[in-house]
């Protein structure tokens, strides 16, 4: 019981610490690809990794109008909770780490506390600028939780209805049985819709692209995070880097299960083994499409428009889903 | 129901989203604009207190940089200021080539707005797109003259730099360059739905308010009003080639008066430079450059010269008009007014702020393309002690002298 325990803790630090690298290091890639798809030249590579290092060896710098205790806790937990996401996501063929003791819905309730610390930084800053961010960040995720409750909701009732082993919210379920395998062609349509609906969450998640609406550089100065420094910074920038993975991650557990071992024969250890990046190859092809090509597309939204398009567009896109779904199941 | 709170919140005078630094305080009630006011007064050089050290050929060079993105345009003003104080004829084939080289400044500096533009919304791509077809005309501008900024063509009575045809090849080239590749630019921006989304009905000013105002140039333009020096009182090769204004009730039957009008004037004012230059490389005629290429006797002639002389010029942003006095047997220039086109249309700006969003206040203080040091014209103004006074030049100069007296005590001097 102990040992088991032991053997968690460390898998578990393992873990976040391996998936912090593969965060920073994919906005690396991130600023490489935006820069090539511009014809620059861009940075190098680990210049975010650069940037976390000089930051994490400098001061943090408190505002005097501040209220201490929520402006520095504001990244540590916003950090920390997008880090705990991971602990409850399949890797390829490896189970959770935290296998059993919390699900999709407690995945969607960290991201939101995620943001949520961020924001309450922000307006514990003390700064009226920040303040702005954060309110905008509030808006912003109020916006985008719909459809992506929506597209949750849906697929768990989709697998309670079809009868798919294991518990309709746990995420082990949809990566032990693809949900493109189960439906029939409305259902495949239903997907379709659901699958664009979460994509068009990821740039909102992220704050990236067309949804960079509470940092806005030109306009309100990065809004939430104008007012840190330091390793406050730091853990913000890691923070925002893990959020991105942790949504693409679920978008691949969701709808890109499909197992590389499996397909080439192996079963057991060298199967977990080979998925273990193959998962990672996914999340960052996701991520690619939702963060950088996305960005590097379109300009920045109003905050009116960003949650016009998640309610009126992606909500209705995120309906048909649910509906053309809703007629599979009858017609199964 | 309770009041809502409207908070102050300043945008700049250092900000991301501005290009120079000025001050809009904004009253905010959540993301929506109450009222703005603007104050400038961060970056007065005292350009025009400078003049009068110098002799109207060394002043050419401070007029050039008064602005970085039009100073062709503040030199040629400041020229035909002088030209019209001492009534010197410029040969035509000068004219042709101040034109050209003014069209040349209209490209860049329309491509460089429309990429800022882009830039304030967050379109990076668009910018970056922008900034590298404005690259095409700056080394235009190089093979003619030898630089990119403050090209040092013009000169009291002509110009310094003959077109040779390896120029005109040069210039021919980017006129097919621009044919070509300025569609992707133009396709890009114009026709995004999200750039459509942030600047339609943005910063709205009405063809009345822009009269009312005296706003210039293609901020006036963009707002419906058919204003322009080139076709209303045209200089140069203008007076043979035909400028009509470029409005946007022309291209798409309406006009808004938005930011996004703007941008539609300035992409196709860019097109329209395009036909100009080519007219003006066909029409170029044959003969000299300067009416006195010696620097000396040119200078003699100025030293005798007396009166008043006005230069108005289309510049990018609007009418640039210089007035220059002259005195016979004084060297140097006996005053200088600039009047930037900025400053005319930044009156217009807490009309454009009116019940807007927050979100848009950088691109509605972008959107007249400001040069904030071409405008800043000095009051120094004492409000600490509860009672409002204006600190005049004698004050200025008391304080000055006081300084120093105690900097010394200080150093024990």
């Amino acid at each position: 019981m102990i040992l088991g325990l032991i053997m968690r803790v460390i898998a578990g630090i393992a873990l976040m610490l391996l998936i912090t690298v593969f965060a920073v290091l994919f906005e690396g890639v991130d600023r490489k690809l935006h820069a090539v798809m511009q014809r620059r030249i861009g940075p190098p590579l680990l210049q975010p990794v650069y940037d976390i290092l000089k930051l994490l060896g400098k001061e943090n710098i408190v505002p005097r109008w501040a209220t201490p205790v929520f402006f520095h806790g504001g990244p540590w937990v916003a950090m920390i909770a997008s880090m705990m996401v991971f602990m409850y996501i399949p890797m390829g063929s490896l189970p959770p780490v935290l296998n059993g003791s919390g699900d999709l819905i407690l995945i969607l309730y960290l991201l939101s506390l995620s943001g949520v610390a961020v924001a309450v930084g922000g307006f514990a800053s003390g700064s009226p600028i920040a303040n702005v961010g954060a309110q905008r960040e509030m808006i912003l995720m109020m916006s985008y939780e719909v459809p992506l409750a929506i597209v949750v909701s849906t697929l768990a009732w989709f697998a309670y209805k079809l009868g798919m082993p294991g518990h309709p919210f746990s995420l082990e379920t949809y990566v032990a049985t693809s949900v493109w395998s189960v439906v029939g062609k409305a259902g495949f349509l239903g997907l379709i819709c659901l699958f664009v609906a979460i994509l068009t969450v990821i740039p909102g998640e992220t704050g990236k692209g067309l949804m960079d609406i509470p940092e806005a550089k030109t306009e309100i100065l990065e809004g939430v995070t104008v007012e840190y420094s330091g390793v406050n910074l730091a853990l913000l920038h890691i923070g925002f880097n893990l959020r991105g993975a942790a949504i693409s991650a679920l978008v691949v557990s969701l709808f890109f299960p499909f197992s590389l071992g499996k397909a080439i024969g192996l079963s057991g250890v060298p199967m977990a083994i080979i998925d273990f990046p193959w998962f990672w190859v996914k999340v960052f092809l996701v991520e690619v499409f939702g963060v950088t090509f996305l960005r590097t597309a379109f300009g920045r939204l109003k905050i009116w428009q960003a949650s016009h398009f998640y309610w009126a567009q992606v909500g209705a896109l995120s309906l048909a889903g649910m509906i053309l779904i809703s007629v599979d199941v009858l017609l199964h | 129901m309770s009041e809502t709170k409207t908070y102050k919140l300043p945008i700049g005078p250092v900000h991301v989203g501005l290009k120079e630094p000025i001050t809009a305080w904004l009253d905010i009630e959540g993301e929506h604009i109450k009222d703005a006011v603007i104050r400038p007064g961060a970056i007065h050089r005292g350009v025009e207190f400078m003049a009068r050290e110098r002799n109207p050929i060394q002043v050419i060079y401070l007029a050039e940089r008064v602005c970085g993105i039009c100073s062709f345009s503040h030199a040629i003003a400041f020229v035909k200021a002088v030209e019209d104080a001492a009534q010197i004829e410029v040969p035509i084939r000068a004219q042709y080539i101040r034109s050209m080289v003014l069209e040349l400044e209209r490209i860049h500096s329309h491509i460089l707005w429309s990429g800022v533009a882009c830039y304030t919304i967050g379109f990076d791509s668009a910018f970056h797109l922008g900034m590298m077809l404005r690259e095409k005309v700056m080394d235009v501008l190089e093979a003619l003259s030898g630089n990119r900024v403050n090209y040092a063509v013009t000169t009291v009575g002509g110009v310094r730099w003959d077109v040779t045809p390896a120029v005109v090849r040069t210039v021919m080239d980017m006129i097919h360059y621009y044919r070509n590749e300025f569609a992707s630019f133009y396709e890009a921006a114009i026709n995004d739905p999200v750039v459509k989304a942030r600047l339609r009905d943005v910063g709205v000013l009405t063809t009345e308010q822009a009269i009312k105002y005296c706003a210039l140039g293609p901020t006036s333009r963009g707002s419906g009003v058919r204003a322009d020096v080139r076709w209303s009182a045209p200089y140069d090769a203008y007076c043979d080639i035909h400028v009509e204004p470029v409005v946007p009730q022309d291209y798409t039957g309406e006009v808004h008066g938005d930011v996004y009008d703007r941008f539609l004037v300035r992409v196709y004012e860019v097109l329209q430079s395009l036909d100009i230059l080519e007219k003006i490389m066909e029409g170029l005629p044959e003969g000299s450059i300067t009416f006195e290429p010696k620097v000396n006797k040119l200078l003699t002639v100025l030293k005798k010269a007396e009166g008043v002389g006005y230069g108005c010029i289309e510049a990018p942003r609007g009418d640039d008009t210089h007035a220059v006095g002259l005195k016979a047997q004084q060297e140097n220039v006996q005053w200088w007014k600039v009047r930037a086109p900025t400053y005319s249309n930044a009156v217009s700006w807490p009309l454009m702020f009116k019940d807007n969003e927050l979100a848009d206040a950088p691109l509605i203080i972008n959107s007249i393309d400001p040069c904030i040091s071409c405008m800043e014209r000095m009051v120094l103004s004492d409000t600490s002690s509860g009672t409002k006074s204006v600190v005049t030049k004698a004050d200025l100069l008391k304080l000055c002298r006081e300084k120093t007296d105690k900097t010394r005590r200080l150093m024990g001097a």
